[in-house]
């Protein structure tokens, strides 16, 4: 094969989004020193711009799918859809972050340039073909999310947070790299395609034992990232402690990429040994959804009540990988956006209502809501019924979607147990219904600020999307189905 | 757009109507909310009018693809049996909304917006003919519920509320693992196709698996209908909800369990639903005596009500189980039975509460007095719930006593106690409130009824007789859809036989039962 160290103009292309992100970054990194005013939203709208531009870029790449940078990168239907779904993601952020930064009159120029980052290298990942490549934007977005955890550096519990996402993230990154180092030693390649081929045809075929090591190391590594069981423990300290937007960004746009790392990395390298793997998610996915919704239950912190429930979610979405199969995979691909659209709508609603320094964060702090901003407290209503799986919304389908793929693939049990843990589900979500709904307004809820343009505009995006992803889960799951094709 | 589809499509426009609305114009809110539950009503008055009863299948059909993957369709449709349910719901919203006119005072127009929401909900429940789509509405009809009882209840609301949510989630979560598997083996949510393929023999379940099918489904069910053990949400549910979400509640919403058992239960699964016959009509002969028994002791009339319902519902789910054309007919004439006198009821106790500011029998008595016209009310819709000849309910339990003698006569004698106790409770009750020296409180705040009430309760009070004397009405077109039912039961019935030994007692059994 003929080397060239200059890249084509094709290859340019495929790694667009990321190069825009990474630019514009670095030019708001520039610019930063010479802003006068900490409340200056010219950042966020840079970064705005930045994310249209890399989804444009993203869709534009997609129309010349293929490989680049000696099959570093694949452009195919799966990247594009985890790409449009993190640069979403992000933009989401984006939005909610313009009032909260204003609010807490924090510089809004890193924070931007970060979240900008941090979304390269999710969309790097989304993309990447090739265990290194995996390596380095798992990197790029956990450094970047590490510090935006922390943003808030006179506050203790952000510090806390940032701390403690830092040290056991290191710990996960080595167990993944260590996974990719024991890959790379079987089977001489770190190369999704290449390993699969090494792992099915090879003689003599790498043993069983060593494959099975090195898949749980890699999933060690991944479950940290998605917040799933044995490696869910981080989870509700930082979100927690961290930003409100960040957490809400946490919680879907690194979790979404590294699924989707999970989905190709198990679904192509390791398809092979399926038999090996499947069980020990069969158990993370179990163990995550009961854990999360069980201890949900009893939590009086609203941020700390949505890290539980998003490792139950974490859950669910493990339930569409131990089916292994095409639908499993565009069901998790559903579950993931539909996730994003709730859960950032949720957080965005906590960013909203906890006031300057995260005062009311507690669930009871929401009650009557309803009666003193009954059209905040619908939108958030929405996104509650959804997270419980209320049909007509996104989060039943997504749920449908899931639990379909597992009985076809004959997990009745996985099923019935996760079904159950959805009714669980539904008791702590009922409880901010409840609160917001049918108690008398507090003192926090009285003097709630109306909306800003700006969070408005998220909550009614999320709100919008998550109904009609509710009545036409097709607009996706079309695009969804493609895409799970092509990872096989 | 069939008159069908129009009676499901207008309650949720007009609960988008009403929240174009200000919320401080309560009189426009009202007005609306009257205004599109009669107009509702009155489509569905059509489609009364309009349906064959001679045809046996559905009517008024629209079949249009929704999700290509997996294939869901719009499939939704009326027979014999769910014509009259849909009726039900429609006459009963805008009773509801009467109910409510003075009674809700605050977050005026969320309230009329849900109970208007939930109307599209209970007719989608009785008209989806894909069980994906029925699944959908289930869920749909529960949200407003729960609101409705949360927010404007009495002061145990939020328990209520949420005991009420939590129950029927646990049902229908299991019912919708069902509903996945049944797709996993049948390719389709299409329900008429997948009885065709049952029919066809193309469709069929191992013993284990039509056992959990049906416990999956039933389950759900039996805990809407409420089957005792799994009534305990009722009564809090019922004492809490105002007058209008008690109304719907014990009228239309208990009935989409006794609805569910008969359209998907007994087709789908014939043999694990005999099977399983004899402990359920036990579970319903013990609900029949045990609520009576309850109701008998209850201070609170609202409670009093509820487990009358328990008491009712028993005789619903001992019909249906009974297997025989008369023990569905009379389930299903039981089931607008309960809907239109147990509705009544709590419209009147709902009246006494608005006067009186207390659903405690004790603070009653010689209500007679002062208000006549509500005593006179009252004493028909007792003399109904109670099973008088001429009135509404003696039709349905006659046909589900008789119903029941058929296949086992010693049911039919203990669900006949539960009628005998039914008229103690009820003459009891209404001996208690409204008889006697009228006491200086009572004499103060009970006013008669007032034009607005008349017209909430009269409209069933004219049922209650109609149905009690003129059944041809209603039974013909009833009559067809359970006639279709119970074929649909023994199509698989007859595979069944062929593998018993012959002469067997068995074989006898069923031989008998066909």
């Amino acid at each position: 094969m003929p080397v060239s160290l200059v890249p084509t103009q094709q290859e340019l292309l495929r790694i667009a989004p990321e190069i825009i992100l990474t630019l514009a970054g670095t030019l708001i990194m520039v610019l930063a020193p010479f802003a006068r005013r900490r409340t200056d939203n010219r950042f966020g709208y840079i970064s705005l711009g930045a994310l249209l531009a890399a989804g444009a870029a993203a869709l534009a790449a997609d129309q010349h799918r293929g490989t680049a940078f000696h099959q570093m990168i694949e452009v195919d239907g799966f990247a594009t859809f985890f790409r449009m779904l993190v640069l979403g993601v992000g933009l989401l952020t984006a939005l909610v972050s313009f009032a909260y930064l204003r609010r807490e009159q924090a510089e809004p120029g890193e924070y931007y340039a970060l979240l900008l980052y941090s979304v390269a290298g999710q969309s790097l990942m989304a993309a990447a073909n090739e265990l290194i490549m995996i390596f380095i934007g798992l990197e790029i977005s956990s450094i970047s999310s590490y510090i935006l955890a922390g943003y808030l550096r006179e506050d203790l519990r952000s510090t806390e947070a940032a701390l403690k996402y830092f040290l056991l993230g290191s710990f996960a990154t080595a167990f993944l790299l260590y996974g990719v180092a024991w890959i790379y030693g079987m089977t001489g390649s770190t190369n999704l395609s290449e390993i699969r081929a090494a792992l099915t045809v090879a003689a003599p075929a790498p043993s069983e034992l060593l494959v099975a090591v090195a898949a749980a190391m890699l999933f060690a590594g991944l479950a940290f990232k998605v917040s799933a069981w044995p490696f869910q423990v981080w989870a509700p300290d930082v979100y927690q402690g961290a930003p409100a937007p960040v957490a809400a960004f946490l919680s879907a746009g690194p979790k979404a990429a590294a699924f989707a790392v999970f989905l190709r990395v198990f679904l192509t390298a390791f398809e092979p040994a399926a038999t090996r793997w499947a069980a020990f998610v069969w158990w993370s996915a179990l163990v995550s959804m009961t854990l999360g919704n069980l201890a949900a239950l009893v939590q009086s912190n609203i941020k700390r009540l949505l890290a539980y429930s998003s490792i139950a979610h974490a859950g669910y979405v493990l339930v569409a990988l131990t089916a292994h199969s095409e639908a499993g995979a565009s069901a998790a691909m559903f579950y993931l956006a539909a996730y994003a659209l709730m859960n950032v709508g949720a957080f965005a609603m906590v960013a909203h209502f906890s006031r300057r320094g995260e005062r009311y964060v507690e669930v009871d702090d929401f009650a009557g809501l309803a009666v003193t901003q009954p059209s905040a407290a619908a939108l958030f209503a929405v996104f509650l019924l959804s997270l419980i799986g209320v049909p007509p919304t996104a989060g039943f389908f997504a749920k449908f979607y899931v639990f379909k793929a597992a009985l076809d693939a004959d997990l009745t049990g996985l099923t019935v147990l996760g079904l159950l843990n959805s009714a669980v589900g539904a008791y702590y979500y009922l409880r901010i219904l409840v609160v917001m709904y049918m108690r008398e307004p507090g003192e926090a809820a009285s003097a709630v600020p109306s909306l800003s343009p700006s969070m408005k505009a998220t909550l009614w995006i999320c709100a919008v999307g998550t109904m009609l992803l509710g009545v036409w889960p097709t607009l996706i799951l079309g695009f969804a189905d493609r895409a799970a094709a092509m990872v096989r | 757009m069939t008159l069908l589809n129009l009676c499901l499509a207008l309650p949720a426009l007009g609960f988008l109507l009403i929240l174009a609305i200000p919320g401080h114009n309560h009189r426009a809110i009202r007005a609306t909310a009257l205004a599109v539950s009669l107009l509702v009503f009155g489509l569905s008055l059509g489609l009364a009018v309009r349906f064959d009863a001679a045809w046996p299948g559905y009517q008024f059909v629209t079949d249009v693809p929704w999700i290509p993957s997996p294939a869901i369709r719009y499939h939704v449709g009326i027979d014999g049996l769910s014509l009259w349910l849909v009726v039900l719901s429609t006459l009963l919203t805008p009773v509801g909304v009467l109910v409510s006119w003075r009674y809700i005072d605050r977050r005026v127009k969320e309230f009329y917006a849900l109970l208007i929401l939930m109307e599209s909900g209970l007719i989608g429940v009785f008209v989806a003919l894909d069980l994906f789509l029925f699944y959908v509405f289930w869920e749909v009809s529960l949200i407003p519920m729960y609101f409705l009882i949360g927010v404007w209840g009495h002061e145990r609301r939020i328990y209520a509320a949420v005991k009420f949510f939590l129950f029927t989630m646990a049902g229908s979560v299991l019912m919708l693992a069902a509903i996945i598997y049944l797709y996993t083996q049948a390719a389709t949510f299409d329900y008429p196709a997948i009885l065709s393929l049952v029919a066809a023999g193309r469709l069929r379940f191992s013993p284990l698996e039509e056992t959990l099918l049906f416990l999956g489904f039933f389950l759900a069910f039996a805990i809407k209908v409420p089957l005792f053990p799994l009534h305990t949400w009722l009564p809090d549910a019922h004492v809490e909800a105002p007058t209008a979400g008690s109304v719907i509640l014990a009228s239309v919403m208990l009935k989409m369990g006794t609805y569910g058992l008969l359209r998907f239960c007994l087709p789908l699964f014939p043999e694990a639903s005999r099977e399983h016959a004899p402990w359920i009509a036990a579970l319903a002969i013990v609900g029949i005596i045990y609520g009576a028994l309850v109701a008998m002791v209850q201070p609170n009339m609202k409670k009093l009500v509820a487990y009358s319902s328990v008491s009712h519902l028993g005789f619903v789910v001992l019909g249906i189980f009974s297997f025989t054309r008369l023990g569905l007919d009379g389930a299903v004439y039981q089931m607008l039975n309960h809907g239109i006198s147990t509705g009544a009821l709590f419209v009147l106790v709902g009246f006494l509460y608005e006067r009186r500011h207390s659903l405690e029998i004790a603070d009653y008595g010689g209500v007679a007095t002062p208000a006549p016209n509500l005593a006179a009310a009252f004493m028909i819709t007792t003399l109904a719930s109670i099973g008088l000849p001429v009135l509404n309910n003696f039709v349905g339990e006659y046909l589900v006593l008789q119903g029941t003698a058929q296949v086992n006569f010693r049911w039919t004698v203990f669900a006949a106690i539960g009628i005998i106790l039914s008229a103690c409770y009820m003459l009891w009750l209404y001996q208690r409130a409204f008889f006697g020296e009228a006491r200086p409180e009572v004499r103060a705040h009970l006013s008669d009824l007032n034009p607005r009430e008349w017209a909430a309760v009269l409209p069933l009070i004219v049922l209650m007789v109609w149905m009690g004397t003129a059944t041809r009405t209603f039974l013909p077109a009833i009559g067809a859809a359970n006639a279709r039912i119970l074929e649909q039961t023994q199509h698989n019935v007859e595979f069944h036989v062929r593998r018993l030994v012959p002469n067997s007692g068995a074989t006898a059994e069923v031989l008998r039962a066909r």
